[in-house]
């Protein structure tokens, strides 16, 4: 059971208290309700590009690194296609630093021209480091493409071409800024070694004078229901031949999401799942396979994806896959198999609990997702789930017509 | 009116006393030390048993690695589908890892269930088949992850600056071929397990919400193991460092990145130097705030990341730096790296830098003692290096007090680009 309290500022910011004594650091976790969803078609990758902006100096302080180390502290960011998230860690002491420092961002950056013109550079390096010069570097590139025809969830984070990035000019930085990042548009998470009453002060003192700013309505094209299997067939300079699969599920707080979490742990959720054990033990067909899904909020995808054991034609391996979805489909799942993925998912959540920052975020996220609580009531929705379930969104989720498929060639 | 230009107040983290959470040992049956570490919220627990049995041991190549990958491939009474099922259904995280001098066999776990675990813990080390069908897949999926590894510039460079260091035949230097997979046998994996698991030197370290009987529970599961019976073969193996200090190596006709590798070998923490030199490292190129980022990427946008670190080996270590950059500006960033270091060599370093990098380092450490895993991975380390709580409590002062005149005399003796081999990979 994570505690927290909650107030939300007159600004609109909403703030939530995370009270543990037992570390002698704090946790300062900002996160904004933006993510590359929220971009233009023509200017992909931007929210995540901002995210490095957001460390290029604030209106009143040059530099966001340098006093948060030199208070004994460390940060850093992440953005997805949902959310950009900002989290500092430091001795609990020293934490009105942080409010300092994270306050002075959401009022204004410096919109330093300089700083633009390195992180666009930094960002294409990134972007050449993890997706250009890494073979099977494009293939979640080709897939969103595949699967999605509408939802903003076709690019990836770090956008779809480096000259998305390459273009960014002050004045999009600057757009940007006003439209998402706001204390309306914002949550501010605070743990550690703090008393919630410290926290309202500090948080009253440097988050409260901030304008609250237009909050940002969302209106993002609904992907419609796909109506027919789709497939792609691609061949690069990579050693293996690949295959990649994915199908459409519910949105994040749907019972179906719930049901796709746990069939992604029966399929492939390590070394006894049911493919990892046909498909990589049993029949030889994989060198490696993973099952998952994206987290997402919106309706996101259940994605299979393997590199094939050389000799081994894509069709056969597809194959065999369909024919492991078409037993889970079919056949109810016994009740150990059940309570097997059950104790795992209960497992994975205390192992994710006992970090403060991870603790931070999770009361993050689930407050953008309308409720922090949820952080201390889901395992319950995954204790509901029946065989009976199992089954019947397999039939849903894995129906051919909600199905895409990338076969990807080795050219040797 | 709020001055948002003024920094509040801090308590400098050089004054913070930092305490590492003592552990309580004790011994099993057969000899076998415990070192446990009851802490925590949450009520889950690691057991990790480290035996010596990494590739210091091993006559021939990728052996130790493979026995431990192996050791959850089946047993005299389990396959390996029985074993994964087993830890699976109880939520549980059984690893293997193999390093150098040692390997490990670990487990993560929701303290409910430990006691059905720790039998078949037990039977991994003592009733292990290694069945031959288990080593074909595994040798197959291997090779073919090693194609795909030998694409990747950074793999390759990490492979070469170690062999460049240490020799192709030392334990730290060597690496795995297609043609090692294809030479390894089961029995010599039965051999190579009969010695360092079944018949090893065994250290356990457990950390986490521990049941009140967690001594009885590791005493009836590994108690009565034939372990650390036998004395461990003295091995010695000498450092062969390459003669040419600078490479250039196409790897992939299309790449559009160079890995640079540049490293210096350098002592052990048994080394005087070894504490300074951490806080040197951190300036130079250790975190965030050091001179390579601020240089090379916040000022130049060369690189997403460059990195200073000292390798984490037990007798010998080295020196590197680690980036990845674009091929029009990797020459230009070897030529930053050295200016950086000779800024080190020749200027002495402003108070104020140094007292950032001293608070910087202390709030890192009290960070990285948060929480039982944490402080157990560190005692963890000191005991495999063979050192103690005077090597913590030193290390902590060195941060303290290290002056920068000392810092630049370090700079003098190690930073010389001359004894630094460089190395890009396209």
């Amino acid at each position: 059971m994570v505690h927290y309290n909650r107030f939300v500022l007159d600004n609109g910011l909403r703030v939530l208290v995370h009270e543990d004594n037992s570390t002698p650091m704090a946790v300062v976790n900002v996160l904004y309700d933006v993510g590359a969803k929220d971009e233009d078609p023509a200017k992909t990758g931007f929210a995540h590009l901002f995210e490095h902006l957001m460390f290029g100096g604030s209106i009143h302080i040059p530099d966001y690194d340098e006093p948060l180390q030199r208070a004994g502290g460390e940060n850093n960011a992440y953005t997805t296609n949902d959310l950009t998230n900002y989290y500092c860690s430091l001795p609990a002491e020293n934490i009105e630093t942080a409010f300092w420092l994270e306050s002075d961002r959401m009022l204004s950056l410096a919109f330093s021209k300089k700083s633009l013109e390195v992180q666009r550079k930094v960002v294409c390096e990134e972007f050449k480091e993890h997706y250009i010069n890494k073979p099977y570097g494009d293939l979640w590139f080709k897939m969103r493409e595949l699967a999605f025809t509408t939802h903003p969830y076709r690019w990836m984070t770090i956008g779809k071409d480096l000259s998305h990035i390459e273009n960014a000019t002050i004045d999009d930085v600057k757009a940007f800024f006003h439209k998402h990042y706001n204390p309306s548009n914002a949550i501010l998470v605070v743990a550690g070694n703090v008393t919630t009453d410290q926290v309202k002060g500090l948080s009253e003192k440097w988050f409260g004078p901030i304008p609250k700013g237009d909050k940002y309505q969302r209106n993002l094209p609904a992907e419609p229901k796909q109506t027919g299997a789709k497939m792609m067939d691609v061949t690069a300079d990579v050693p293996l031949d690949a295959l990649v699969k994915t199908w459409h599920i519910e949105a994040r707080l749907e019972k179906g999401y719930y049901v796709a979490d746990l069939i992604t742990e029966i399929l492939g959720g390590g070394g006894s799942s049911r493919m990892y054990q046909a498909l990589v033990k049993e029949k030889q067909l994989f060198s490696s396979l993973d099952c998952y899904h994206f987290g997402s909020i919106d309706k996101g995808l259940l994605a299979i994806e393997g590199k094939l054991v050389k000799g081994v034609n894509l069709e056969d391996a597809d194959k065999a896959v369909c024919e492991q979805l078409q037993k889970i489909q079919n056949d109810l799942i016994d009740d150990s198999e059940l309570q097997k993925v059950k104790n795992k998912t209960e497992s994975v959540i205390a192992f994710e609990d006992m970090s403060v920052m991870s603790r931070a975020s999770s009361l993050a996220n689930y407050e953008l997702l309308g409720d922090a609580n949820l952080m201390n009531t889901e395992l319950d929705r995954y204790q509901a789930i029946t065989s009976e379930d199992i089954k019947a969104y397999s039939k849903i989720i894995f129906d051919t017509d909600n199905s895409n498929t990338l076969y990807y060639r080795s050219k040797n | 009116m709020l001055n948002r230009k003024k920094s509040p107040a801090i308590v400098d983290a050089v004054e913070f006393h930092l305490q590492l959470k003592p552990y309580t040992k004790f011994t099993l049956d057969n000899g076998v030390e415990v070192y446990s570490l009851h802490a925590g919220a949450q009520e889950v627990l690691m057991v990790e048993m480290v035996f010596f049995a990494g590739n210091w041991y091993e006559e021939k190549n990728i052996v130790a690695a493979t026995t431990n990958f192996m050791l959850k491939n089946g047993t005299k009474q389990k396959s390996a589908f029985a074993i994964n099922e087993h830890f699976d259904f109880y939520g549980a995280y059984l690893n293997r890892g193999c390093q150098n001098e040692t390997a490990t066999l670990t487990l993560h776990t929701l303290g409910k269930h430990l006691p059905k675990l720790l039998p078949v813990m037990s039977e991994l080390l003592t009733d292990s088949v290694f069945p031959e069908e288990e080593l074909a897949i595994y040798k197959q999926n291997q090779k073919q992850r090693l194609t795909i590894n030998l694409k990747k510039c950074d793999f390759v460079a990490n492979r070469l600056i170690d062999k460049y260091l240490f020799g192709v035949d030392h334990p730290y230097g060597k690496f795995s071929s297609a043609e090692d997979y294809e030479a390894i046998n089961r029995e010599d994996l039965i051999y190579y397990y009969n010695k360092f698991y079944t018949h090893g030197k065994c250290i356990i370290f457990t950390a986490g919400v521990l049941p009140a009987d967690i001594k009885e529970q590791l005493n009836n599961a590994f108690g009565s193991l034939p372990l650390n019976q036998q004395p461990l073969p003295k091995v010695v193996h000498p450092t062969i460092t390459a003669t040419e200090k600078k490479y250039n190596i196409s790897n992939d006709a299309n790449g559009v990145q160079g890995a640079i590798r540049l490293a210096r070998p350098f002592p052990n923490r048994h080394h005087p130097d070894f504490s300074k030199v951490q806080v040197l490292n951190n300036l130079f190129g250790g975190f965030f705030g050091s001179r390579l980022m601020s240089n090379i990427r916040e000022d130049k946008g060369y690189t997403y990341g460059i990195h200073s670190y000292l390798q984490n080996m037990i007798e010998q270590s080295a020196w590197m730096v680690s980036t990845e950059a674009g091929k029009d500006v990797f020459a230009a960033t070897i030529a930053e790296v050295y200016k950086e270091m000779a800024r080190l060599r020749d200027d002495k370093i402003e108070e104020s830098e140094l007292h950032l990098v001293r608070n910087f380092m202390m709030g890192s450490l009290l960070s990285d003692l948060d929480g039982p895993f944490q402080t157990i991975s560190r005692w963890k380390s000191y005991i495999l290096n063979g050192l103690d709580e005077n090597y913590f409590h030193k290390a902590i002062n060195t941060i303290k007090t290290v002056s920068a005149d000392e810092l630049q005399e370090l700079a003098k003796k190690y930073l010389n680009e001359e004894a630094f081999f460089e190395l890009v990979v396209v």
